[in-house]
Protein backbone atom coordinates (compact mmCIF):
# COMPACT_ATOMS: atom_id res chain seq x y z
CA UNK A 1 0.00 0.00 0.00
CA UNK A 2 2.74 2.40 1.28
CA UNK A 3 5.23 1.09 -1.88
CA UNK A 4 2.43 2.54 -4.39
CA UNK A 5 1.89 5.73 -2.93
CA UNK A 6 5.54 6.19 -3.30
CA UNK A 7 5.07 4.75 -7.03
CA UNK A 8 2.78 7.20 -8.22
CA UNK A 9 4.52 9.95 -5.74
CA UNK A 10 7.64 9.35 -8.08
CA UNK A 11 5.60 9.09 -11.26
CA UNK A 12 3.90 12.25 -10.21
CA UNK A 13 7.21 14.44 -9.77
CA UNK A 14 8.72 13.04 -12.85
CA UNK A 15 5.90 13.89 -14.74
CA UNK A 16 5.85 17.24 -13.30
CA UNK A 17 9.78 17.65 -14.23
CA UNK A 18 9.10 16.86 -17.62
CA UNK A 19 6.13 18.66 -18.15
CA UNK A 20 7.91 21.74 -16.55
CA UNK A 21 10.51 22.02 -19.43
CA UNK A 22 8.12 22.32 -21.87
CA UNK A 23 6.23 24.98 -20.16
CA UNK A 24 9.22 26.69 -20.18
CA UNK A 25 9.10 27.07 -23.54
CA UNK A 26 5.70 28.06 -24.08
CA UNK A 27 5.88 30.36 -21.52
CA UNK A 28 8.83 31.97 -23.05
CA UNK A 29 7.35 31.77 -26.54
CA UNK A 30 4.44 33.34 -25.11
CA UNK A 31 6.03 36.16 -23.28
CA UNK A 32 8.35 37.19 -26.23
CA UNK A 33 5.10 37.16 -28.91
CA UNK A 34 3.29 39.49 -26.20
CA UNK A 35 6.46 41.54 -26.54
CA UNK A 36 6.79 41.88 -29.95
CA UNK A 37 3.06 41.36 -31.02
CA UNK A 38 2.99 45.13 -30.21
CA UNK A 39 5.62 46.29 -32.73
CA UNK A 40 4.55 44.10 -35.64
CA UNK A 41 1.63 45.69 -35.61
CA UNK A 42 2.23 48.83 -35.02
CA UNK A 43 4.61 48.85 -37.97
CA UNK A 44 4.54 47.83 -41.59
CA UNK A 45 6.28 44.17 -41.79
CA UNK A 46 7.69 44.31 -44.84
CA UNK A 47 9.64 47.34 -43.63
CA UNK A 48 10.67 45.94 -41.05
CA UNK A 49 11.84 42.41 -42.70
CA UNK A 50 13.23 43.71 -45.98
CA UNK A 51 14.02 47.93 -44.48
CA UNK A 52 18.07 48.28 -44.85
CA UNK A 53 18.16 50.82 -42.19
CA UNK A 54 18.33 50.22 -38.50
CA UNK A 55 17.96 53.70 -37.01
CA UNK A 56 15.70 52.88 -33.86
CA UNK A 57 16.82 56.42 -32.24
CA UNK A 58 16.61 58.59 -35.45
CA UNK A 59 13.40 60.86 -35.91
CA UNK A 60 10.96 59.32 -37.24
CA UNK A 61 13.46 55.79 -35.93
CA UNK A 62 13.98 53.22 -39.05
CA UNK A 63 13.35 49.75 -37.47
CA UNK A 64 15.12 47.62 -41.13
CA UNK A 65 15.86 44.08 -39.54
CA UNK A 66 17.39 43.43 -42.93
CA UNK A 67 21.09 44.56 -41.75
CA UNK A 68 21.19 42.84 -38.90
CA UNK A 69 19.37 39.66 -40.36
CA UNK A 70 22.16 39.57 -43.11
CA UNK A 71 24.67 40.06 -40.43
CA UNK A 72 23.52 37.31 -38.90
CA UNK A 73 23.52 35.06 -41.65
CA UNK A 74 27.06 36.23 -43.27
CA UNK A 75 28.51 35.55 -39.99
CA UNK A 76 26.92 31.86 -39.52
CA UNK A 77 27.83 30.65 -43.29
CA UNK A 78 31.21 31.85 -42.46
CA UNK A 79 31.50 30.58 -39.63
CA UNK A 80 29.95 26.72 -40.95
CA UNK A 81 32.14 27.24 -44.20
CA UNK A 82 35.34 27.01 -41.49
CA UNK A 83 33.82 24.46 -39.05
CA UNK A 84 31.82 21.71 -41.12
CA UNK A 85 34.81 20.85 -43.06
CA UNK A 86 37.15 20.80 -40.26
CA UNK A 87 34.84 19.37 -37.88
CA UNK A 88 34.11 16.45 -40.64
CA UNK A 89 38.17 15.67 -41.00
CA UNK A 90 38.75 15.93 -37.32
CA UNK A 91 35.76 13.61 -36.43
CA UNK A 92 36.77 11.17 -39.23
CA UNK A 93 40.18 11.26 -37.79
CA UNK A 94 39.06 10.81 -34.58
CA UNK A 95 37.27 7.76 -35.47
CA UNK A 96 38.75 6.16 -37.76
CA UNK A 97 42.41 6.95 -37.77
CA UNK A 98 43.87 7.69 -34.61
CA UNK A 99 44.74 5.34 -32.31
CA UNK A 100 42.66 4.02 -28.93
CA UNK A 101 45.32 6.68 -26.68
CA UNK A 102 45.12 9.51 -28.71
CA UNK A 103 41.54 9.54 -29.16
CA UNK A 104 40.84 10.29 -26.12
CA UNK A 105 43.05 12.90 -25.63
CA UNK A 106 41.56 14.33 -28.71
CA UNK A 107 38.05 14.04 -27.66
CA UNK A 108 39.07 15.43 -24.47
CA UNK A 109 40.48 18.72 -25.74
CA UNK A 110 37.54 18.91 -28.12
CA UNK A 111 35.17 18.71 -24.99
CA UNK A 112 37.64 21.55 -23.37
CA UNK A 113 37.16 23.76 -26.58
CA UNK A 114 33.49 23.60 -25.68
CA UNK A 115 34.82 24.64 -21.95
CA UNK A 116 35.77 27.59 -23.26
CA UNK A 117 33.23 30.49 -21.95
CA UNK A 118 32.53 32.69 -25.08
CA UNK A 119 33.65 35.77 -23.22
CA UNK A 120 37.36 34.81 -23.21
CA UNK A 121 37.22 33.31 -26.69
CA UNK A 122 35.66 37.09 -27.84
CA UNK A 123 38.91 38.76 -25.56
CA UNK A 124 41.15 36.26 -27.71
CA UNK A 125 39.57 37.38 -31.01
CA UNK A 126 40.31 40.74 -30.47
CA UNK A 127 43.49 41.08 -29.03
CA UNK A 128 44.94 38.14 -31.42
CA UNK A 129 42.77 37.47 -34.06
CA UNK A 130 41.35 41.15 -35.10
CA UNK A 131 44.91 42.32 -35.72
CA UNK A 132 45.91 39.63 -37.95
CA UNK A 133 43.05 39.73 -40.39
CA UNK A 134 43.77 43.56 -40.18
CA UNK A 135 47.33 43.30 -41.61
CA UNK A 136 46.32 40.01 -43.71
CA UNK A 137 43.97 41.84 -45.22
CA UNK A 138 45.28 45.28 -45.12
CA UNK A 139 42.08 46.74 -43.61
CA UNK A 140 40.93 50.00 -41.23
CA UNK A 141 39.80 47.24 -38.93
CA UNK A 142 40.65 43.50 -38.09
CA UNK A 143 37.01 43.52 -36.24
CA UNK A 144 34.88 42.31 -39.56
CA UNK A 145 32.12 39.30 -40.02
CA UNK A 146 35.40 37.35 -40.89
CA UNK A 147 36.52 37.78 -37.67
CA UNK A 148 33.43 36.44 -36.05
CA UNK A 149 32.68 33.87 -38.63
CA UNK A 150 36.69 32.14 -37.20
CA UNK A 151 35.56 32.79 -33.50
CA UNK A 152 31.74 31.10 -33.96
CA UNK A 153 33.76 28.51 -36.13
CA UNK A 154 36.38 27.66 -33.18
CA UNK A 155 32.31 27.79 -30.84
CA UNK A 156 30.62 25.06 -33.52
CA UNK A 157 33.02 23.12 -33.80
CA UNK A 158 32.60 20.59 -30.28
CA UNK A 159 29.32 20.33 -31.32
CA UNK A 160 30.00 19.54 -34.70
CA UNK A 161 32.75 16.71 -34.09
CA UNK A 162 31.11 15.19 -31.47
CA UNK A 163 27.84 14.64 -33.44
CA UNK A 164 29.63 13.57 -36.70
CA UNK A 165 31.86 11.22 -34.56
CA UNK A 166 28.68 9.88 -32.74
CA UNK A 167 27.19 9.39 -36.59
CA UNK A 168 30.13 7.29 -37.72
CA UNK A 169 30.98 5.19 -34.76
CA UNK A 170 27.05 4.16 -34.82
CA UNK A 171 27.91 2.86 -38.33
CA UNK A 172 27.35 -0.80 -38.35
CA UNK A 173 30.99 -2.67 -37.95
CA UNK A 174 29.47 -5.14 -40.83
CA UNK A 175 29.46 -2.34 -43.31
CA UNK A 176 32.94 -1.52 -42.61
CA UNK A 177 34.06 -5.53 -42.85
CA UNK A 178 31.71 -5.52 -46.05
CA UNK A 179 33.66 -3.13 -47.94
CA UNK A 180 37.61 -4.09 -46.54
CA UNK A 181 36.51 -7.90 -47.42
CA UNK A 182 35.67 -6.84 -51.41
CA UNK A 183 39.14 -4.97 -51.16
CA UNK A 184 38.93 -1.59 -50.74
CA UNK A 185 41.04 0.58 -49.16
CA UNK A 186 40.20 2.04 -45.37
CA UNK A 187 39.54 5.42 -47.44
CA UNK A 188 37.64 4.11 -49.72
CA UNK A 189 35.54 2.58 -47.42
CA UNK A 190 35.15 5.91 -45.32
CA UNK A 191 34.58 7.83 -48.16
CA UNK A 192 32.09 5.39 -50.33
CA UNK A 193 30.06 3.64 -47.24
CA UNK A 194 30.74 4.88 -43.63
CA UNK A 195 30.01 8.30 -44.49
CA UNK A 196 26.70 8.18 -46.92
CA UNK A 197 25.49 5.97 -44.23
CA UNK A 198 26.65 8.60 -41.42
CA UNK A 199 24.82 11.35 -43.62
CA UNK A 200 21.60 12.39 -41.53
CA UNK A 201 23.87 12.39 -38.58
CA UNK A 202 26.19 14.53 -40.29
CA UNK A 203 23.57 16.62 -41.57
CA UNK A 204 22.21 17.13 -37.75
CA UNK A 205 25.52 17.98 -36.89
CA UNK A 206 25.27 20.83 -39.40
CA UNK A 207 21.90 22.02 -38.06
CA UNK A 208 23.10 21.85 -34.39
CA UNK A 209 26.31 24.09 -35.46
CA UNK A 210 24.35 26.73 -37.23
CA UNK A 211 22.31 26.95 -34.23
CA UNK A 212 24.85 27.24 -32.03
CA UNK A 213 26.53 29.87 -33.98
CA UNK A 214 23.95 31.98 -34.99
CA UNK A 215 22.16 32.18 -31.24
CA UNK A 216 25.67 33.13 -29.81
CA UNK A 217 26.29 36.76 -28.55
CA UNK A 218 29.36 37.57 -26.45
CA UNK A 219 32.24 36.63 -28.84
CA UNK A 220 30.24 38.32 -32.08
CA UNK A 221 29.26 41.59 -30.19
CA UNK A 222 33.13 41.79 -29.78
CA UNK A 223 34.70 40.90 -32.44
CA UNK A 224 32.22 41.70 -35.46
CA UNK A 225 32.55 45.35 -35.44
CA UNK A 226 29.00 46.02 -34.38
CA UNK A 227 27.98 48.03 -37.35
CA UNK A 228 24.67 48.04 -38.19
CA UNK A 229 25.09 48.60 -41.69
CA UNK A 230 24.35 46.51 -44.93
CA UNK A 231 26.98 43.72 -44.96
CA UNK A 232 28.65 43.64 -48.21
CA UNK A 233 31.77 42.03 -47.74
CA UNK A 234 32.69 39.37 -45.25
CA UNK A 235 35.52 42.13 -44.83
CA UNK A 236 33.83 44.28 -42.93
CA UNK A 237 31.97 45.46 -39.70
CA UNK A 238 28.55 43.88 -39.41
CA UNK A 239 26.26 43.19 -36.39
CA UNK A 240 24.66 40.41 -35.76
CA UNK A 241 20.47 40.14 -34.77
CA UNK A 242 21.65 38.85 -30.97
CA UNK A 243 24.98 41.85 -30.56
CA UNK A 244 22.25 44.32 -31.32
CA UNK A 245 19.45 42.76 -28.84
CA UNK A 246 23.05 42.67 -25.96
CA UNK A 247 24.25 46.25 -26.91
CA UNK A 248 20.84 47.83 -26.90
CA UNK A 249 18.70 46.83 -24.03
CA UNK A 250 20.93 48.42 -21.43
CA UNK A 251 20.15 51.67 -22.69
CA UNK A 252 16.66 51.70 -24.31
CA UNK A 253 13.43 53.09 -22.45
CA UNK A 254 11.56 50.43 -21.25
CA UNK A 255 7.94 50.64 -22.98
CA UNK A 256 9.21 52.54 -25.70
CA UNK A 257 8.70 51.29 -30.16
CA UNK A 258 12.71 50.81 -29.60
CA UNK A 259 12.20 48.41 -26.86
CA UNK A 260 9.44 46.34 -29.03
CA UNK A 261 11.79 46.36 -31.34
CA UNK A 262 14.46 44.66 -29.78
CA UNK A 263 11.77 42.28 -28.34
CA UNK A 264 10.76 41.51 -32.37
CA UNK A 265 13.99 40.81 -33.07
CA UNK A 266 14.37 38.24 -30.46
CA UNK A 267 11.26 36.80 -31.77
CA UNK A 268 12.87 36.67 -35.18
CA UNK A 269 15.48 34.64 -34.06
CA UNK A 270 13.33 32.54 -32.15
CA UNK A 271 11.50 31.47 -35.44
CA UNK A 272 14.92 30.65 -37.29
CA UNK A 273 16.77 28.72 -34.03
CA UNK A 274 13.26 27.04 -34.21
CA UNK A 275 13.43 25.74 -37.63
CA UNK A 276 16.68 24.92 -37.55
CA UNK A 277 16.31 22.76 -34.56
CA UNK A 278 13.35 21.51 -36.30
CA UNK A 279 15.18 20.71 -39.19
CA UNK A 280 18.06 18.92 -37.33
CA UNK A 281 15.80 16.76 -35.23
CA UNK A 282 14.04 15.81 -38.41
CA UNK A 283 17.86 14.98 -39.78
CA UNK A 284 18.05 12.33 -36.60
CA UNK A 285 14.85 10.84 -36.64
CA UNK A 286 15.35 9.92 -40.72
CA UNK A 287 18.39 7.98 -39.38
CA UNK A 288 16.59 6.33 -36.42
CA UNK A 289 13.89 5.06 -38.74
CA UNK B 1 43.75 -32.49 -57.75
CA UNK B 2 45.88 -29.56 -57.14
CA UNK B 3 46.43 -26.96 -54.05
CA UNK B 4 44.57 -23.90 -54.32
CA UNK B 5 45.39 -22.98 -51.26
CA UNK B 6 48.08 -24.81 -48.51
CA UNK B 7 48.14 -24.39 -44.93
CA UNK B 8 51.16 -25.46 -42.94
CA UNK B 9 51.50 -25.27 -38.97
CA UNK B 10 49.48 -22.05 -38.44
CA UNK B 11 48.95 -20.81 -35.14
CA UNK B 12 46.86 -17.78 -34.46
CA UNK B 13 46.25 -15.63 -31.62
CA UNK B 14 42.33 -14.00 -31.90
CA UNK B 15 41.89 -11.09 -29.35
CA UNK B 16 44.70 -12.31 -26.96
CA UNK B 17 42.87 -15.91 -26.89
CA UNK B 18 45.31 -18.76 -28.69
CA UNK B 19 42.11 -19.94 -31.63
CA UNK B 20 44.53 -22.49 -33.55
CA UNK B 21 47.20 -24.17 -32.44
CA UNK B 22 49.59 -25.91 -35.24
CA UNK B 23 46.71 -26.74 -38.21
CA UNK B 24 47.63 -27.80 -41.01
CA UNK B 25 45.09 -28.27 -43.83
CA UNK B 26 45.13 -28.51 -47.82
CA UNK B 27 42.22 -26.97 -49.22
CA UNK B 28 41.99 -28.03 -53.16
CA UNK B 29 40.81 -26.28 -56.48
CA UNK B 30 36.88 -26.39 -57.24
CA UNK B 31 35.79 -28.53 -53.84
CA UNK B 32 33.28 -27.00 -51.32
CA UNK B 33 35.39 -27.51 -48.18
CA UNK B 34 32.76 -28.05 -45.19
CA UNK B 35 34.18 -26.96 -41.64
CA UNK B 36 31.99 -28.19 -38.84
CA UNK B 37 33.14 -27.66 -34.90
CA UNK B 38 31.83 -26.37 -31.62
CA UNK B 39 31.83 -22.42 -30.90
CA UNK B 40 35.62 -21.61 -29.71
CA UNK B 41 37.25 -24.19 -32.08
CA UNK B 42 38.62 -21.58 -34.15
CA UNK B 43 36.58 -22.13 -37.77
CA UNK B 44 35.91 -18.68 -38.15
CA UNK B 45 39.06 -17.59 -37.18
CA UNK B 46 40.46 -19.82 -39.75
CA UNK B 47 38.29 -17.50 -42.74
CA UNK B 48 40.05 -14.08 -41.00
CA UNK B 49 43.55 -15.04 -41.50
CA UNK B 50 42.71 -17.00 -44.96
CA UNK B 51 41.65 -13.35 -46.09
CA UNK B 52 43.53 -11.09 -43.37
CA UNK B 53 40.56 -9.59 -42.30
CA UNK B 54 42.61 -10.92 -38.37
CA UNK B 55 44.59 -7.58 -39.48
CA UNK B 56 41.83 -5.59 -37.97
CA UNK B 57 41.30 -7.45 -34.61
CA UNK B 58 43.32 -6.20 -31.82
CA UNK B 59 45.60 -8.36 -29.93
CA UNK B 60 46.22 -10.48 -32.79
CA UNK B 61 48.76 -12.70 -34.36
CA UNK B 62 49.47 -14.86 -36.57
CA UNK B 63 52.35 -17.02 -37.32
CA UNK B 64 52.88 -20.59 -39.76
CA UNK B 65 52.42 -20.54 -43.44
CA UNK B 66 49.96 -20.25 -45.57
CA UNK B 67 50.09 -20.59 -49.36
CA UNK B 68 47.76 -19.65 -51.91
CA UNK B 69 48.79 -20.80 -55.29
CA UNK B 70 52.21 -21.26 -54.11
CA UNK B 71 52.29 -17.82 -53.02
CA UNK B 72 52.71 -16.47 -49.29
CA UNK B 73 50.17 -14.63 -47.88
CA UNK B 74 51.98 -12.36 -46.05
CA UNK B 75 54.52 -11.85 -47.84
CA UNK B 76 54.10 -12.77 -51.60
CA UNK B 77 50.99 -11.17 -52.12
CA UNK B 78 49.50 -7.24 -51.79
CA UNK B 79 46.76 -7.34 -49.19
CA UNK B 80 44.43 -5.85 -51.26
CA UNK B 81 44.64 -8.32 -54.34
CA UNK B 82 44.58 -11.19 -52.03
CA UNK B 83 41.20 -9.68 -50.50
CA UNK B 84 39.55 -9.31 -53.93
CA UNK B 85 40.63 -13.05 -54.83
CA UNK B 86 40.06 -14.71 -51.44
CA UNK B 87 35.83 -13.02 -51.10
CA UNK B 88 34.03 -13.49 -47.59
CA UNK B 89 30.49 -14.00 -46.77
CA UNK B 90 29.08 -13.28 -43.40
CA UNK B 91 27.06 -14.91 -41.26
CA UNK B 92 24.33 -12.19 -41.14
CA UNK B 93 23.50 -10.78 -44.28
CA UNK B 94 25.21 -7.63 -44.93
CA UNK B 95 23.77 -5.82 -47.58
CA UNK B 96 25.94 -1.81 -48.08
CA UNK B 97 23.24 0.56 -47.35
CA UNK B 98 22.65 1.30 -50.87
CA UNK B 99 20.58 -0.13 -54.17
CA UNK B 100 20.79 -3.65 -55.10
CA UNK B 101 22.43 -2.85 -58.33
CA UNK B 102 25.18 -0.56 -56.61
CA UNK B 103 25.63 -3.34 -53.69
CA UNK B 104 26.89 -5.82 -56.63
CA UNK B 105 28.44 -2.92 -58.92
CA UNK B 106 30.46 -1.95 -55.62
CA UNK B 107 33.34 -4.13 -55.74
CA UNK B 108 34.29 -3.47 -59.42
CA UNK B 109 33.45 0.50 -58.87
CA UNK B 110 36.50 0.46 -55.94
CA UNK B 111 38.85 -0.95 -58.89
CA UNK B 112 38.34 1.14 -61.48
CA UNK B 113 35.75 0.19 -63.30
CA UNK B 114 33.50 3.23 -64.64
CA UNK B 115 31.09 1.94 -67.57
CA UNK B 116 27.83 1.64 -66.82
CA UNK B 117 26.96 -0.78 -69.61
CA UNK B 118 30.19 -3.04 -68.38
CA UNK B 119 28.95 -2.52 -65.03
CA UNK B 120 25.60 -3.53 -66.04
CA UNK B 121 26.66 -6.65 -67.39
CA UNK B 122 28.71 -7.91 -64.44
CA UNK B 123 25.40 -6.72 -62.10
CA UNK B 124 23.38 -9.08 -64.35
CA UNK B 125 25.67 -11.89 -64.56
CA UNK B 126 26.51 -12.07 -60.76
CA UNK B 127 22.81 -12.00 -59.90
CA UNK B 128 21.97 -14.83 -61.74
CA UNK B 129 25.19 -17.03 -60.67
CA UNK B 130 23.80 -16.70 -56.99
CA UNK B 131 20.27 -17.64 -58.23
CA UNK B 132 18.58 -14.15 -57.54
CA UNK B 133 18.47 -11.97 -60.91
CA UNK B 134 14.67 -13.43 -61.73
CA UNK B 135 13.42 -12.53 -58.09
CA UNK B 136 15.04 -8.69 -58.37
CA UNK B 137 15.38 -7.67 -62.20
CA UNK B 138 12.68 -5.56 -62.07
CA UNK B 139 14.01 -4.06 -58.92
CA UNK B 140 17.75 -3.25 -58.90
CA UNK B 141 17.43 0.02 -57.93
CA UNK B 142 15.49 -0.58 -54.48
CA UNK B 143 17.69 -0.54 -51.65
CA UNK B 144 18.84 -3.99 -50.69
CA UNK B 145 17.45 -3.64 -47.07
CA UNK B 146 14.10 -4.14 -48.59
CA UNK B 147 14.91 -7.71 -49.75
CA UNK B 148 14.50 -10.82 -47.77
CA UNK B 149 17.23 -12.30 -45.65
CA UNK B 150 17.81 -15.02 -48.08
CA UNK B 151 17.78 -12.43 -50.40
CA UNK B 152 20.03 -10.77 -48.69
CA UNK B 153 22.43 -13.51 -48.73
CA UNK B 154 22.43 -14.15 -52.02
CA UNK B 155 22.58 -10.43 -52.48
CA UNK B 156 26.30 -10.65 -50.97
CA UNK B 157 27.24 -13.54 -52.77
CA UNK B 158 27.09 -11.43 -55.76
CA UNK B 159 29.10 -8.86 -54.33
CA UNK B 160 31.33 -10.84 -53.54
CA UNK B 161 31.67 -12.47 -56.72
CA UNK B 162 31.47 -9.29 -58.84
CA UNK B 163 35.27 -8.89 -57.65
CA UNK B 164 35.67 -12.09 -59.60
CA UNK B 165 37.76 -14.16 -56.58
CA UNK B 166 38.66 -17.42 -57.09
CA UNK B 167 38.02 -18.96 -53.43
CA UNK B 168 34.53 -17.53 -51.83
CA UNK B 169 34.66 -18.38 -48.10
CA UNK B 170 31.34 -18.70 -46.61
CA UNK B 171 31.27 -17.81 -42.54
CA UNK B 172 28.38 -19.67 -41.32
CA UNK B 173 26.06 -17.96 -43.92
CA UNK B 174 23.17 -19.75 -43.63
CA UNK B 175 22.43 -19.43 -39.95
CA UNK B 176 19.95 -16.51 -40.13
CA UNK B 177 17.80 -17.94 -42.70
CA UNK B 178 14.66 -20.13 -42.87
CA UNK B 179 15.30 -23.81 -44.70
CA UNK B 180 14.25 -22.75 -47.77
CA UNK B 181 16.77 -19.60 -48.31
CA UNK B 182 19.12 -21.90 -47.22
CA UNK B 183 18.01 -24.37 -49.65
CA UNK B 184 18.77 -21.67 -52.18
CA UNK B 185 21.99 -20.50 -50.68
CA UNK B 186 23.15 -24.10 -51.27
CA UNK B 187 22.33 -24.77 -54.97
CA UNK B 188 23.87 -21.45 -55.49
CA UNK B 189 26.50 -23.12 -54.08
CA UNK B 190 26.61 -26.10 -55.91
CA UNK B 191 26.32 -24.28 -58.94
CA UNK B 192 29.27 -21.83 -58.24
CA UNK B 193 31.77 -24.98 -57.73
CA UNK B 194 32.55 -24.89 -61.35
CA UNK B 195 34.03 -22.26 -61.23
CA UNK B 196 35.69 -21.35 -57.83
CA UNK B 197 36.57 -23.10 -54.78
CA UNK B 198 34.92 -22.67 -51.31
CA UNK B 199 35.24 -23.01 -47.83
CA UNK B 200 32.15 -23.14 -45.68
CA UNK B 201 32.07 -22.67 -42.20
CA UNK B 202 28.97 -24.31 -40.27
CA UNK B 203 27.30 -24.88 -37.05
CA UNK B 204 24.67 -26.83 -39.40
CA UNK B 205 26.48 -30.28 -39.62
CA UNK B 206 23.95 -31.71 -41.75
CA UNK B 207 24.79 -29.05 -44.15
CA UNK B 208 28.23 -29.59 -44.25
CA UNK B 209 27.39 -33.34 -45.31
CA UNK B 210 24.84 -32.17 -47.99
CA UNK B 211 27.03 -29.58 -49.83
CA UNK B 212 30.15 -30.18 -48.94
CA UNK B 213 32.60 -32.30 -50.80
CA UNK B 214 35.19 -32.85 -47.87
CA UNK B 215 34.84 -32.15 -44.47
CA UNK B 216 37.31 -30.85 -41.69
CA UNK B 217 36.47 -31.20 -37.95
CA UNK B 218 38.01 -28.81 -35.90
CA UNK B 219 38.50 -28.77 -31.97
CA UNK B 220 39.58 -26.03 -29.59
CA UNK B 221 41.77 -25.36 -32.01
CA UNK B 222 43.02 -27.81 -33.88
CA UNK B 223 42.00 -29.92 -36.86
CA UNK B 224 40.79 -33.15 -35.69
CA UNK B 225 40.64 -34.82 -38.82
CA UNK B 226 39.61 -34.04 -42.62
CA UNK B 227 38.38 -36.27 -44.74
CA UNK B 228 35.75 -37.02 -47.76
CA UNK B 229 32.04 -35.89 -46.47
CA UNK B 230 30.99 -39.56 -46.59
CA UNK B 231 33.49 -40.51 -44.35
CA UNK B 232 33.54 -38.35 -42.16
CA UNK B 233 29.17 -38.69 -41.34
CA UNK B 234 29.71 -42.69 -41.78
CA UNK B 235 32.79 -43.71 -40.19
CA UNK B 236 35.24 -41.01 -38.89
CA UNK B 237 38.45 -42.24 -37.82
CA UNK B 238 38.58 -40.17 -34.75
CA UNK B 239 36.12 -40.65 -31.66
CA UNK B 240 35.53 -37.16 -31.08
CA UNK B 241 34.68 -36.79 -34.54
CA UNK B 242 32.00 -39.31 -33.93
CA UNK B 243 30.89 -37.88 -30.79
CA UNK B 244 30.31 -34.46 -32.14
CA UNK B 245 28.38 -35.67 -35.22
CA UNK B 246 25.94 -37.63 -33.54
CA UNK B 247 25.14 -35.12 -30.92
CA UNK B 248 26.66 -36.28 -28.04
CA UNK B 249 28.18 -32.47 -27.60
CA UNK B 250 28.16 -29.59 -29.01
Amino acid sequence: MIKKFFESLIEKAIFISGITAIAIVVLIFIFLLKESVYFFLNNNLAEILFGMDWYPISEPPKFGFLPLILGSVLVTVGAIVIAVPVGLAAAIYISEVAPGWFKEILKTGIELLAAIPSIVLGFVGIVVLAPFIRNLFNLPSGLTAFAGSIMLAFMAMPTIVSIIEDAINSVPKSYREGSLALGATHLQTIRRVILPAASSGIMAAVMLGIGRVIGETMAVLMVTGNAAIMPTSILQPVRTLTATIAAEMGEVIQGSMHYYALFGIGFVLFVITFFINLAADMFLHRKKS
Amino acid sequence: MVNKITIENLKAVYEGVLALNGVNLDIRQNEILGIIGPSRSGKTTLLKVLNRMIDFVPRSRVEGKILFDNLNIYTDIRLLALRRKIGMVYALPLPLPMSIFDNVAYGPRLHGTKSKSVLSDIVEKCLKASYLWDEVKDRLDSQAFQLSGGQQQRLCISRTLAVEPEVILYDEPCSGLDPISTAKVEDAMRELKEKYTQVLVTNNTKQAARVSDRTAFFLMGELVEVDNTKKIFTGPSDERTNDYITGKFG
